[in-house]
């Protein structure tokens, strides 16, 4: 894949590489090879590796190695790196309570004329791929939203939002594997766990793993161990 | 041999802290560790202490200690009127402690947060190659499920010799925590992006510390500092970025951030000037200031060397 970047230091220790290819599978999984490459060749001088759609955020031990000397790394990092030919697809299903008792946002789309029915069947049926991981342990960026369901983010992030929240924001969904502030729209609860530190894997996707979504009953969520708990979303109070 | 003190009152946040957790944020792990890293490693320099030992970071106070065998402790950061049977404690200075004893701390006097190290650490096992105490993630803390520090916990140490004299850092180091903040900002990430207007708002005008302060990261309140409305991609987050959601209120993201964000960012705070934000109380004024990267990275690095991370 040819790749046109550019790298600059966004604070002390941090470094952010920036590709200006458009965003695709095809770039998210030549990202994840380069950040693994990075990992393995300049571990000694590294202290965290942050891929994501079109950038990685490297943070770094600037008083062990020059920064112009770790640049010049990195590209070297970058530039053996060219493709990705394995692009090892596996999906997964995860099930979703939507209704607005686990999902309050999901009626905002009666604003744009659709049913509750009709944006379960839109999220239902696109087949999503994970772009970037991040934000909360086990929190996968998934695209691409179809149209009608596109959102922008809350003006004020909520201060705190139940665990298993499925969300959108524009173009992407998500689940929230814990409870958090978030400022996206929560449209229903997966109650399958996320994130899970004491097992192996903690984190059930990589980038470029491909996931779907499927309705499920109250009985069903409730059967598996979903919550029903509407004041757990919070606009006001402490953090 | 091991010695241990037992946790009489735990106060309103006392948490275990490390470093931090390296090589995970590629999983949404947050780094975590001390907020005010300042302080945190004067509390181990003073003791001799290797960098990254356990240190207990206790927030607002109103946490009580009982001293089941003698020990030399430290205590340093934000003035929380350190007690030991009743005697007032020097800030940034050890102090040794006998069997019996009760250390307690009372309400904040300057700053939000005080670190209570002892020599050589104090014994817990890494989860996920760290103590640091994460409760949004479960991970961390005394019994590695992310919680505070709980009435009745003990805090194990291997026993070691006493110091006859107390050692304490020189006055002039000691910074106070109340006065108003001037922090410098490298400016960064979609900073060119922001208008002239919301640049010049950011960096003229005052800031007040928000209610919703906490280690994820801090809220100010102030004139609106425009965001560009072009959506970015979400992108990771360094420490000490400053997010500027669409309502123009700044967050400084602090330690137990979040690892990816796709809020647009005007820059980050400068890694020395962090401390002085995380012991900052709601109410307290805070002004931007343009910081010079390479400066800055050249203090950092010195800092770095001094304390030996």
């Amino acid at each position: 894949m040819r790749l046109n970047y550019s790298i600059e230091p966004v604070a002390e220790s941090s470094l952010l590489i920036r590709f200006d290819n458009a965003p695709s599978d095809q770039l998210s999984l030549t990202i994840g090879g380069i950040a693994k490459r990075i990992r393995l060749a300049l571990g000694d001088y590294v202290m965290n590796i942050i891929p994501s759609y079109t950038t990685i955020l490297i943070d770094y031990l600037p008083y062990r190695i020059a920064s112009h000397s770790f640049i010049k790394r990195l590209i070297l990092c970058i530039d053996k790196v060219a493709t990705t030919e394995n692009c090892d697809t596996n999906l997964i299903e995860l099930p979703v309570y939507y209704h607005p008792d686990v999902g309050p946002d999901i009626t905002l789309y009666q604003q744009q004329g659709l049913s509750v029915e009709q944006v379960v069947e839109i999220h239902t049926t696109t087949t999503y791929t994970v772009g970037a991981i991040g934000f909360a342990p086990g929190f996968a960026f998934m695209t691409e939203v179809a149209e009608p369901l596109r959102r922008a983010r809350h003006s004020t992030p909520r201060l705190n939002l139940p665990k298993g929240s499925v969300a959108i924001a524009e173009h992407q969904t998500a689940v929230y594997p814990n409870a958090s502030p978030g400022g996206w729209n929560i449209i229903g609860n997966c109650p399958q766990p996320l994130f899970t530190p004491n097992q192996s894997p903690m984190v059930i996707w990589e980038i470029g793993t491909r996931v779907k979504f499927r309705s499920i009953s109250r009985e069903e969520y409730l059967d598996i161990g979903g919550e029903i708990d509407p004041q757990q979303f919070q606009w006001g109070g402490q953090l | 041999m091991s010695g241990y003190l037992t946790t009489i009152k735990p106060g309103q946040l006392s948490l275990i802290e490390d470093f931090g957790r390296f090589g995970l944020s590629h999983l949404g792990i947050t780094q975590s560790g001390p907020v005010d890293d300042y302080a945190y490693s004067w509390a181990n320099h003073l003791l001799g202490n290797p960098a990254n030992v356990p240190v207990l970071e206790i927030t607002l106070g109103q946490a009580e200690f009982r001293i089941d065998h003698a020990c030399q402790l430290a205590i340093t950061g934000g003035d929380l009127g350190a007690t030991l049977d009743g005697k007032p404690l020097t800030n940034w200075s050890t102090f040794p402690a006998r069997k019996g004893q009760r250390l307690k701390f009372a309400l904040p006097k300057n700053g939000l947060r005080a670190y209570l190290a002892v020599r050589g650490g104090f014994q817990i096992d890494l989860h996920l190659g760290s103590v640091a105490t994460v409760a949004k993630e479960g991970l961390g803390g005394l019994h590695q499920d992310g919680q505070p520090l709980q009435a009745g916990d003990k805090l194990h140490f291997s026993t070691h010799r006493l110091d006859r004299k107390p050692l304490q850092m020189t006055f002039r180091l000691k910074p106070d925590y109340n006065l108003p903040l001037r922090l410098r900002v490298i400016e960064s990430y979609q900073n060119d992006a922001f208008s002239e207007v919301a640049r010049h708002t950011f960096f003229t005008r005052t800031f007040t510390v928000s209610q919703h302060a906490d280690r994820m990261g801090y809220r100010l309140t102030g004139p609106a500092v425009h965001p560009p409305t072009e959506p970015i991609l979400s992108e990771g987050i360094a420490l000490g970025a400053v997010q500027i959601p669409p309502d123009g209120q700044p967050i400084v993201l602090l330690n137990d951030r979040q690892t990816i964000g796709g809020y647009p960012k005007i820059g980050c705070v400068a890694k020395i000037d962090l401390p002085r934000l995380a012991q900052a109380k709601p109410g307290q004024s805070v002004r931007f200031i343009k910081g010079d990267l390479e400066g800055l990275q050249e203090v950092w690095c010195q800092w770095a060397r001094f304390f030996g991370y």
